[in-house]
C-alpha cells in the first residue's frame, strides 16, 4: 500500500515536471511559418530539425513550385520566409512590396541530375543522345527553375528537337521525381538534391556549364520583419550548421 | 501576353476528352445502371457503394492509383504493351479511362433513378405484347428514361470538364495530348500570366453557368411534358 503511494506521488512529480517544463518551453518558442521550393523539401526538413534543436523555435514548412507558393504569397498567405528555386521570384516579392528590401540572399546552389530507376540505364550524355526510352520526365519549365534548366541542358547538347515528343512534365520537381520513380517515365531530369542519399537506379550529375546556375534565393517576408523567430530562422540558414545540411543534400553554398 | 490562338488548343483537347468519355460513360453506366435497377443480387449494395466512390474520394487518392494502375507494373502498362509502349499515364486514353472511373457515378445515378422510376409495369406489358426483353429495353426503357439519360450526360460531360485533380497527376501536362483547360488555367496563374488566365476562368463560369441553367430548364420542360 506504502508503496503504491509512493509510485503515485512520483508519477504525480514527473506530470508536474512535464507540465511545467513544457509551458516553460512554450512561452519561449515561436513557430515560423516558411514557403518552401518542392526541390529543397528533404534538406528543409534536416533544417528544420536542426533549428528546433538549436534554438528552440520551431519551423513549419509549406511546400510547392516557385510559382505557385508566389502567387500564394501574392494574396496573402501566411508565410514569414520564401526559400524559392530561382532568383527572380524572390526579387519580384520585393519590387511588389510583400517582401522586406535588402533581405534577399541565396541560400543554396541548386544541381539537376539525370536520373532512371534502372541501375544501369544512365550512362552519361549519350543516353540522351541515344535516347531509347519513350518518355523523360522534367519540371514545367515555365514555372519551375529544374524544368528550365532540364531544357537548356538539351538545348546545349542539341537534342532538344529530337526529345522534344517524349517530355512529360511534372507541375513541379517532386512530382517529375515521382513520374520516374513510379516507372511511367524511363528518365527524367530531377533535383541532385532528390537523390543525394539513397537511389537504387542510376544517374548522371549534369556539368554545371549546360545550364546557367540555378541560385536559389530567400527572403524575409513582410509578415515576419519583426518576427524574431523568422529573423533567427534567416539567421540559421547562413550559418555552417545549415549549411552543411545544404551542401549534403547536394547543393552549393555561397560565401 | 500569349496570342489568343494559344487558348484554343487545351479548350479543343478539353471538348474531345469531355465528348470521348461521355459516350464511354454510357456505353458502360448504362448497363450498370439496369443492373443496380433490376438485380436482386446480393453483390447489388456493394456494387452501388462501388459505383458511388468518386463522389466521395478527393482526386488525389484516385490519381494515385491510377498513376500506378495505368504504369509499367499495372494492368494499363500491359494494355499499353500490346501496342509497344509502356505506360497510359501522360496518354489522352489514360486520361480517359481516369475520366470514366472519376465520373461514373455522375452518370450512373441519374439513369438507375430513371429506370427505377419507370417501374416493371411497362416492361412487363411490352413482354405480354410478344417483345424480348432486348426488344423492350429499347423500345420501351430507354425512350422512357430519356430525361435520365439526358441528366447524365450532361453532368458527366461537365464533370469531365471540371476535372482538374486526377489529369494533374496523370496528364504530364503535354500540350494536345494531356494540357487541358484546367491545367491550362493553373498554368497562367502559377506563370502570373492572369490575362489568359481570365479569359479562360470566365469562360469556363459562363459556360456551367449556361449548362446548368439549361438543365434546370430542360428538366422542367421533362417534367410537364410528363404529365
Amino acid at each position: 500500500m506504502k508503496k503504491n503511494i509512493t509510485i503515485i506521488k512520483s508519477k504525480f512529480l514527473t506530470m508536474l515536471l512535464i507540465v511545467w517544463g513544457h509551458s516553460y518551453t512554450f512561452a519561449m518558442a515561436e513557430n515560423v511559418r516558411v514557403a518552401v521550393a518542392a526541390n529543397f523539401t528533404e534538406a528543409a526538413k534536416e533544417i528544420g530539425q536542426a533549428f528546433e534543436k538549436q534554438t528552440g523555435h520551431s519551423a513549419q514548412f509549406s511546400f510547392g513550385s516557385t510559382g505557385q507558393l508566389f502567387t500564394q504569397i501574392s494574396q496573402g498567405a501566411p508565410f514569414e520566409i520564401f526559400l524559392a528555386a530561382d532568383q527572380s521570384m524572390p526579387k519580384k516579392a520585393v519590387e511588389d512590396g510583400y517582401a522586406v528590401k535588402d533581405s534577399q540572399f541565396t541560400y543554396a546552389i541548386g544541381k539537376i541530375a539525370l536520373y532512371s530507376e534502372d541501375p544501369d540505364f544512365v550512362k552519361g550524355e549519350e543516353t540522351l543522345k541515344q535516347s531509347r526510352f519513350t518518355k523523360i520526365a522534367i519540371a514545367n519549365p515555365t514555372t519551375a527553375p529544374y524544368g528550365a534548366a532540364a531544357v537548356e541542358v538539351m538545348k546545349q547538347l542539341g537534342l532538344y528537337n529530337i526529345l522534344q515528343d517524349k517530355i512529360v512534365q511534372g507541375n513541379n520537381i517532386a512530382q517529375t521525381y515521382q513520374f520516374v520513380h513510379s516507372l511511367n517515365a524511363e528518365i527524367g531530369f530531377v533535383a541532385l538534391s532528390q537523390i543525394s542519399s539513397n537511389y537504387n537506379g542510376s544517374r548522371w550529375i549534369v556539368p554545371a556549364e549546360l545550364y546557367s546556375e540555378i541560385s536559389q534565393d530567400a527572403v524575409l517576408l513582410k509578415e515576419g520583419e519583426n518576427y524574431e523567430a523568422a529573423l533567427t530562422f534567416i539567421n540559421f540558414l547562413k550559418n555552417p550548421l545549415a549549411r552543411n545540411i545544404i551542401e549534403k543534400y547536394g547543393y552549393g553554398t555561397k560565401q | 501576353m500569349n496570342e489568343i490562338a494559344d487558348l484554343w488548343p487545351p479548350i479543343r483537347l478539353t471538348l474531345e476528352l469531355a465528348t470521348i468519355t461521355t459516350i464511354g460513360l454510357l456505353i458502360i453506366g448504362t448497363p450498370i445502371a439496369w443492373w443496380l435497377c433490376h438485380s436482386r443480387s446480393k453483390w447489388k449494395d456493394i456494387v452501388a457503394a462501388v459505383v458511388t466512390l468518386p463522389i466521395v474520394l478527393p482526386p488525389t487518392v484516385i490519381g494515385f492509383y491510377l498513376l500506378i494502375a495505368l504504369g509499367p507494373k499495372g494492368p494499363g502498362g500491359w494494355i499499353a504493351g500490346l501496342y509497344g509502349e509502356r505506360s497510359l499515364a501522360f496518354t489522352f486514353q489514360g486520361l480517359v479511362i481516369g475520366s470514366i472511373i472519376y465520373s461514373l457515378p455522375f452518370v450512373v445515378q441519374p439513369i438507375r433513378n430513371s429506370f427505377e422510376a419507370i417501374g416493371k409495369r411497362p416492361l412487363e406489358v411490352a413482354s405480354t405484347l410478344g417483345a424480348s426483353p432486348w426488344n423492350a429495353f429499347w423500345t420501351v426503357a430507354v425512350p422512357l428514361a430519356r430525361p435520365g439519360f439526358m441528366t447524365g450526360a450532361i453532368l458527366g460531360f461537365t464533370h469531365t470538364i471540371g476535372e482538374f485533380g486526377v489529369v494533374l497527376m496523370i496528364g504530364g501536362n503535354i500540350a494536345g495530348e494531356t494540357k487541358v483547360l484546367s491545367v491550362a488555367i493553373y498554368d497562367y496563374v502559377e506563370t502570373l500570366e492572369w490575362t489568359p488566365a481570365h479569359i479562360l476562368a470566365g469562360g469556363m463560369l459562363l459556360f456551367s453557368f449556361i449548362i446548368i441553367l439549361s438543365m434546370i430548364k430542360f428538366e422542367k420542360y421533362f417534367n410537364k411534358s410528363a404529365q
